[in-house]
């Protein structure tokens, strides 16, 4: 194997595996963006994936799959919307509550089903829309080829979603008013702006998205339900950190997404590397259980770095977590 | 008139009941000892799984039972989800004493400690207590107060016939691909590697072993990852010792081979996998349960610390599918013979080999590590316990 085909593998790996953190990503942006921390992303993905996944294989089609599983996952954005912008719950509590009941409605369904569980050969056309696409001169630059213009289409709906909501929210108006609402719900509130049709908006459409990353993970996963694992295999909280790492932008998100990818590939792509680059063979003499590490020590450390840093350039909603109720202001 | 015949219809009632009680007596008489005998188990995941470790325990414990005629429903206890906490473990077993549980199973390697200080209890002298993959037993010390035993199975000859199955499609000298949750660190994947490792040099003796340790048991989208890799690196079979099918899926989309492991993998596979070691949990727990049933005196000495293999059927592979040689099929059913026979075994300093008929050969040339010094003499401690290095031509990357 040649270097260019090693670094090409390395960046198609980066991307192929972690794209599913963009989704979690850009969904809790939207979330937090409109003051609501959702800590329920793992649980969402998770039973979002699932709901997707069955509906695709019973229906043969990749696009009710996708309808699916945002149905899905912003059906819990709206239990979460319900629970804390209308009954006023504290958010941190019900965040976690919808992430061990997304997880145990995962099991539920997926232990339910036992032999019955689809497999994803039998939807052939469900399969094959997932497949790389092939963009002829494009994908066979080299190094980069594969890599960017070779992925499957739910890579690059991961990033169409991402610009999209990055202009959503600095461009347009409406993208302003969620702004508004994230920082000073009071002052957005006397500027006749509705609150509460703002919030649920940005929850059940951020949850949503969610519930696609869900979705691409069945997918990448190959359909193969595990009695005692989930797909999501923790992706869901990591999505948390990086919506700090991205600064809440999320355009940002999308090389924050790489960056973060590539601490979680070195592991197991450090084989290809070494295969083309021996004088990288130093990268297998590294202990596996620092690198397990590796994802949760970048966390901590953008952790530290941001909250050190508070310059004007600093992002996060003023109003994040807080509940707002117009008679107690 | 009417009296006499009051007289004869009672008595007449009088003699249905009784022999309907009777048959229902000697009906009872038949089960009676299986029916008051209560199995404890105590699961690290959940009853409910439908694959992987834990399921794989509680099938074993269900058809044991079944065969031996008595009711899991009714007579087998269960508490699931125990983490390795000494404390939770000690929780669990108390509860199933408390239910009256005759013979105790703990089936996770991390619940030793629990078992051995619950068997020296004098309040649990009448409860037998069975450990799967452990170490401890009541034979090395007095302290004990009832029967402890642990058990395991010498998966390694299981793992050798697949290492055939791969060898053989593998080009020679080929690359062959080992997706493990540990290397060296435990006796358990180390003997396997290897054993795997010299089933591949018997019948591609140049061929090259890589594994991929992921350090961790159950991270399915690891294992994805590491056989995508060693599926890039150009491998052409993947075999594995962790618990999805992910290795086997990925060698299906890549279109190249895979060996699973505790269960036929081949529905998740179809063109890519060929055989998987497999464990014949039952025909312990048969053993175990039987003999704590209905001879608890001497327990010990007729179930010792059991280490099953190919020959007790306590492992094995699954059926060879569609994707395997009759060539190969014909191989592999002559070493399983000859491990049968007990004149042969993995970890000696005879190799085997076949000649151009498909004959054994046997050969005699030390074991060699893979820094290429002797490994010496090999023996079930080693295998079970210390066994910390690669054989030659294995590579971890």
């Amino acid at each position: 194997m040649d270097i260019a085909e090693a670094l090409g593998l390395f960046i198609f790996a980066i991307i192929s595996y972690n794209i599913a953190l963009l989704y979690g990503t850009v969904g809790e942006i939207l979330n937090e963006k409109a003051g609501s921390l959702n800590l329920g992303v793992e649980g969402i993905m998770a039973v979002g994936g699932m709901g997707g996944y069955l509906i695709g294989c019973s229906t043969d089609s990749m696009f009710a799959a996708l309808l699916g599983a945002f149905i899905v996952g912003g059906l819990c954005g709206l239990l979460f919307a319900f629970l804390t912008v209308t009954l006023q719950a504290n958010q941190n509590v019900i965040g976690l509550t919808i992430t061990t009941f997304g997880l145990a409605v995962y099991f539920f369904i997926g232990r339910g089903l036992g032999d019955k569980f689809p497999k994803l050969a039998d939807s052939p056309s469900f399969q094959n829309a997932f497949k790389a696409v092939d963009m002829g001169a494009l994908s066979d630059i080299p190094v980069i080829g594969k890599a960017l213009f070779s992925q499957s289409p739910l890579v690059y709906l991961a990033i169409a979603i991402a610009i999209v909501a990055g202009v959503f929210l600095k461009r347009t108006k409406a993208g302003l008013r969620v702004r508004a609402v994230g920082e000073n719900p009071g002052a957005a509130d006397s500027a006749g702006i509705n609150i509460t049709a703002v919030k649920y908006t940005n929850i059940i459409c951020g949850t949503g998205i969610m519930g696609l990353g869900g979705l691409y993970l069945s997918l990448y996963m190959g359909g193969s339900f595990e009695g005692s694992a989930t797909w999501t295999n923790g992706l869901g909280w990591i999505a948390i950190a990086l919506v700090i790492f991205a600064n809440w932008k999320p355009i940002a998100a999308i090389f924050g997404t790489l960056i973060f990818g590539l601490f979680f590939t070195l592991d197991t792509s450090k084989l290809v590397l070494i295969d083309a680059m021996p004088f990288l063979s130093f990268l297998s003499k590294i202990p596996t259980e620092l690198y397990s590490a590796l994802p949760f020590i970048i966390t901590a450390i953008v952790l530290i770095i941001s909250s050190v840093r508070k310059h004007k350039n600093n992002n996060e909603p003023s109003a994040i977590g807080l509940n707002y109720f117009r008679e107690e202001r | 008139m009417k009296k006499k015949l009051t007289v004869l219809l009672l008595v007449l009632v009088m003699i249905v009941a009784s022999l309907g009680a009777l048959t229902a007596l000697t009906g009872c008489n038949g089960e009676t000892e299986n029916e008051g005998f209560l199995v404890g188990a105590i699961y690290i995941n959940s009853k409910t799984d439908n694959s992987g470790y834990t399921y794989a325990h509680h099938q074993g414990i269900v058809k044991a039972m079944k065969e031996l005629g008595m009711n899991p429903d009714t007579q087998l206890k269960i508490v699931d989800n125990v983490p390795e906490n000494n404390q939770q473990v000690t929780n669990a077993i108390d509860a199933l004493a408390g239910q009256g549980c005759q013979l105790i199973i703990g089936i996770s390697f991390g619940y030793g400690d629990a078992m051995a200080a619950a068997a020296k209890k004098p309040e649990y002298s009448d409860i037998i207590f069975t450990h799967a993959t452990g170490a401890m037993s009541s034979l090395d010390s007095d302290d004990y107060t009832t029967s402890f035993n642990n058990y395991f199975g010498r998966i390694y000859q299981a793992r050798y016939l697949s290492g055939i199955a791969a060898g053989l499609k593998a080009s020679q000298g080929g690359k062959v691909g080992y997706v493990a949750a540990f290397g060296t660190e435990y006796a358990e994947t180390c003997s396997g590697i290897n054993a795997f490792a010299l089933g591949v040099q018997a019948v591609n003796p140049t061929a090259e072993v890589i594994v991929k340790e992921l350090g961790t048991w159950g991270d399915q989208t690891k294992e994805r990852q590491a056989a995508v890799e060693l599926a890039n690196i150009g491998c052409e079979v993947i075999a594995q010792h962790c618990d999805s099918a992910q290795p086997q899926i990925v060698a299906q989309e890549k279109g190249i081979f895979g060996c699973g492991y505790n269960s036929d993998m081949t529905s998740e596979a179809p063109d890519a996998h060929l055989t998987a070691p497999i464990w014949n949990w039952n025909v312990y727990y048969k053993l175990a349960i039987d003999t704590a049933m209905n001879d608890p005196e001497n327990y010990m000495e007729k179930v010792t610390n059991y280490y099953g293999g190919l020959k007790e059927g306590f492992v094995d592979i699954s059926p060879l599918s569609k994707n395997v040689t009759e060539d190969t099929a014909a191989k592999i059913e002559k070493v399983r013979d000859l491990i049968v026979s007990g004149k042969w075994d993995v970890f000696t300093d005879v190799k085997l080999s076949f000649d151009a008929e498909g004959n054994i050969v046997k050969t005699k040339s030390p074991l060699l590590k893979a820094d290429g010094t002797e490994a010496g003499d090999v023996d079930d401690v080693v295998i079970k316990v210390t066994m910390n290095y690669y054989v030659k031509g294995v590579s971890e990357k």
